[in-house]
């Protein structure tokens, strides 16, 4: 049988082109009709430190980065010791000889790859040479890496056929090495092209094409990992009249100016990770105190403080959703997938436009620098909504009420005082208890108008559920089709909208004698979201700074299951 | 707040500097308004925290709109609007606490942007509301509620540090001349860019320096406020530096450069002028 997927990691040091080999090797993998994923992790530094990316290639949607590797490119000795655990049994280890040396032995190809670019005459082709090797490894027509290259370097300038002939040369050189060697690692399967047209984007930039489909008028950011490719999309794309992109001087000033922007009927975003998302606090309490919309993208990445700012966690769940002190619960959405991430651009912009609030987008690092192939979004199904705008006279009331009002806009009637302070109809500050009955109702009622989000669910009689949120949702779905491919009776509900989250969703949870929430965190935070909600969730937690492998947490599912059965849960 | 609002209750102390500033607005902000031909919904009140901040829901005449938001940040708030929409009128209003200690991080981003927008800084040099604790302008040495062996720090120059920064527009007064301060707030919202009108209001309960700033013959107290000689070229940097280095509190315009484009013109005039790529195209440019 051929191969149905393919892992390969390439590991080294920053400045080694470990990101490049491996995204080129997504990019014309995709393009020539596989499903592919890449997954990134990287020192917090400029230049060089222990880097890995890592590719997989499939015939089927790419659910998780892969547990075990068919291929390791180790470019020096500290990847090939730290990486070499992670190879399959009948993996191989393609390893750069011109750094360092280890035993002959059946599944290992040494290769120069430095030396060999040499030969090319072009010094940077070192990357084309690995490629040719893993497509000779897999029985990969080189074709389909000679038309990349071809796409890839013609670019109207003079030494573009000049670079693509030596790419092809290390191409052809990579793979002659490795047909020396006589490894094979099995033929691919060809590729069953996608229905419909595909694009390959990663969140960050998913959700900035979101945001941008849904109208943003204005961005103001501030650069922190994960999050800063963001507002580079933003300044090289928002453009034009009426945009206004800045790089503020701290999260502090990013979200205050955003609340200014959205006072002034704007459509308005900022993004960040968990150091700027806790300076944001205050402002973001004011935004929902004065009914201001606006949206907070927050990379995650691991924490407290200053953390892992380059490695993946879900621990800032509990400070999305109530980010200030006082009465105050925000709608939080976290896409699962990088599909998933353009359309939590465009549903984050809406639902703030709709109840006039805060949204916290909440997206995390191995998601931001996930590549992944997803069906080219058909914007004429895409709904872009605008806040209810008051057109009336001056003298308007703009609190009146327990429920939503028109909000009147700079430059139009119906002046008032957007106050931080509690208020009365007017804007006025005011400290009488009926009013700050009335105003606290009123902010939690608008969270009404978000009940529209859709949820999935599989197997919905089975008494146990397996409900993932987030980026980890790949994972666990994998992990879940193991489980019921062996026979585990396990119901499947997940859903992007955290909150307010479906009440179907809710309802069907509640009915569950066990909901499991697998999480990147260390407090089990989604869990115990479940459990003040009534439901009875068990989170199975993983705090590495890196995603879940499915066949661990498969294990940790079963074990958890059964350790339930003994203790009297009925599955 | 055009009417009398019953649910609001907050009040200025009886001979606070703050309802001088009160009518010194309102009376710039009108003749303001008529010059240009702008309806009263142009402009934005932003307000920080403090007694300065209720300004926002204490002026009589037409309701502006406004925004009281939180300690410190006015600054980032008024750019948001402003360049949310160039075409409307923002006026900051804070107090010495609010804009130089918690908020002093925000004073110079804006300079360097030439941020369009009018501060009016009601300077008390003592934080009132919370009932007289010491501000970045309250001398070294004094006793306060939080410096009750003296105060340990030297107090903030701030017409110094607004020069320092590049405010393109510097205006100090005291809000017992309200004609002269109305006139400089009319001059300052004209003025192309940054403009700030820091104001001497003293506060009667905490701080009382009215004595000190206009001097008393009687007494023999010399007067720390003076008005800049006449003559005085606020386009003249040189000059500028000369009055703000001089010791006791200057009143008049002391630095005006009109030379800057302001922030949103420089914004028209970069990205502005671009043209976006529609979302159809922009996805297309990941197309595989």
């Amino acid at each position: 049988m051929k191969k149905q997927d393919f892992v390969v990691r390439f590991a080294g040091e920053g400045g080694q082109g470990v990101v490049t080999s491996a995204e080129g090797l997504a990019q014309a993998m995709a393009q020539s009709g596989y499903h592919v994923q890449t997954f990134s992790t990287f020192p917090s530094q400029i230049r060089g430190g222990p880097t890995w990316t890592q590719t997989r290639i499939a015939t089927e949607t790419v659910l998780s980065p892969g547990d075990e590797l068919d291929v390791l490119v180790a470019f020096n000795e500290y990847a090939y010791e730290n990486h070499k655990d992670d190879v399959a049994a009948d993996g191989v280890i393609v390893y750069n000889q011109g750094e360092f040396e280890i035993d002959a032995s059946d599944n290992v190809l040494g290769m120069d790859f430095d030396e060999l670019a040499k030969q090319t005459g072009n010094n940077r082709a070192a990357n084309f040479v690995v490629m040719g090797a893993l497509a000779q490894l897999v029985e990969l027509p080189l074709k389909v890496l000679e038309d990349f290259n071809r796409e890839r370097y013609t670019r109207g300038r003079p030494s573009d056929q000049q670079i693509i002939d030596s790419n092809n040369m290390a191409l052809s050189l990579g793979s002659v090495e490795a047909d020396k060697s006589g490894l094979v690692l099995g033929e691919i399967a060809e590729a069953v092209k996608p229905e419909g047209e595909q694009i390959l984007v990663n969140g960050n930039i998913a959700i900035s094409l979101g945001a941008t489909a849904a109208g943003l008028d204005t961005f103001v950011g501030y650069p922190i990992s994960p999050a800063t490719p963001i507002l580079l999309w933003m300044e090289q794309n928002l453009v034009g009249e009426g945009k206004f992109v800045y790089q503020s001087t701290s999260e502090i000033e990013s979200i205050t100016s955003i609340v200014g922007a959205g006072f002034a009927g704007k459509k308005a975003m900022t993004s960040t990770a968990g150091p700027g998302f806790s300076l944001m606090g205050e402002g973001l309490g004011l935004a929902w105190m004065a009914e201001i919309p606006l949206v907070v993208v927050n990379v995650q990445r691991g924490g407290p403080s200053t953390g892992l700012p380059t490695k993946t966690e879900q621990s800032d769940l509990l400070t999305a959703l109530y980010p200030g002190h006082g009465d105050i619960k925000l709608p939080v959405i976290a896409p699962g997938t990088v599909e998933e991430c353009f359309y939590a651009g465009i549903m984050a912009v809406n639902w703030a436009e709709r109840y006039q609030g805060p949204v916290v987008l909440l997206s995390e690092h191995a998601m931001s620098e996930r590549r992944q192939n997803i069906p080219r979004p058909d914007m004429s199904k895409v709904e872009i909504e605008k806040r209810k705008t008051y057109e009336g006279s001056n003298g308007y009331l703009r609190y009146d009420g327990f429920e939503l009002s028109p909000m009147p806009i700079p430059g139009g009637s119906g002046a008032y005082i957007a106050n931080g302070s509690e208020h009365d109809a007017m804007g006025d500050t005011t400290h009488l208890p009926a009013r700050h009955i009335q105003m606290t109702e009123r902010r939690f009622s608008k969270l009404n108008l978000l009940n529209d989000g859709n949820f999935e669910s599989e197997n919905e009689s089975a008494k146990v559920a397996l409900v993932p949120w987030g980026g980890s949702k790949g994972s666990v779905l994998a992990a879940y089709n193991q489980l019921v491919n062996e026979g585990l009776d396990l119901a499947w509900y997940y859903s992007m909208y955290v909150h307010p989250m479906p009440e179907g969703m809710l309802a069907a949870l509640r009915e569950k004698d066990l909901v499991i929430v697998p999480e990147l965190n260390y407090m089990g935070q989604f869990a115990s979201v479940l459990r003040s909600e009534g439901i009875k969730a068990v989170a199975i937690t993983q705090y590495t700074g890196l995603p879940f492998k499915v066949g661990e947490l498969a294990t940790r599912v079963k074990d958890l299951v059964s350790n339930s059965v003994a203790e009297g849960v009925s599955v | 707040m055009t009417l009398k609002n019953p649910e609001y209750d907050f009040k200025w102390c009886p001979g606070c500097g703050d309802f001088g500033v009160r009518r010194g607005l309102e009376n710039a902000l009108e003749k303001y308004l008529a010059e240009t031909e702008q309806p009263t919904e142009n402009t934005v009140v932003v307000a920080g925290i403090g007694c300065s901040g209720n300004m926002v829901h204490m002026l009589e005449k037409e309701q502006p709109f406004g925004i009281h938001g939180i300690h410190g940040r006015s600054l980032p708030i008024s750019m948001g609007i402003k360049m949310g929409n160039p075409d409307l009128n923002v006026i900051v209003v804070a107090g010495d606490g609010d804009f130089l200690g918690i908020g002093a991080e925000h004073i110079a981003p804006q300079a360097m942007r030439n941020l369009n927008i009018t501060a009016v800084v009601m300077d008390n040099g003592v934080y009132g509301l919370t009932k007289g604790q010491s501000s970045p302008t309250t001398d070294l040495g004094v006793i306060t509620s939080s410096t009750p062996y003296g105060k340990m720090e030297e107090k903030v120059h701030p017409l110094r540090n607004y020069l320092t920064m590049g405010v393109s527009f510097i205006g100090s007064t005291i809000s017992n001349k309200v004609k002269d301060m109305s006139d400089m707030m009319y001059e300052a919202m004209s003025h192309p860019g940054f403009s700030i009108v820091h104001v001497q209001s003293p506060c009667t309960e905490y701080n009382n320096t009215y004595e000190a700033l206009k001097g008393s013959v009687k007494k023999g107290i010399e007067p720390l406020a003076y008005d800049i000689p006449e003559g005085h070229d606020p386009s003249d940097a040189e000059a500028a530096q000369e009055v703000v280095n001089a010791d006791g509190i200057p009143l008049g315009v002391i630095f005006r450069d009109t030379s800057r484009p302001t922030f949103d013109q420089r914004v028209k005039d970069t990205t502005g002028s671009k043209e976006m790529k529609s979302v159809e195209s922009l996805i297309e440019g990941f197309s595989i």
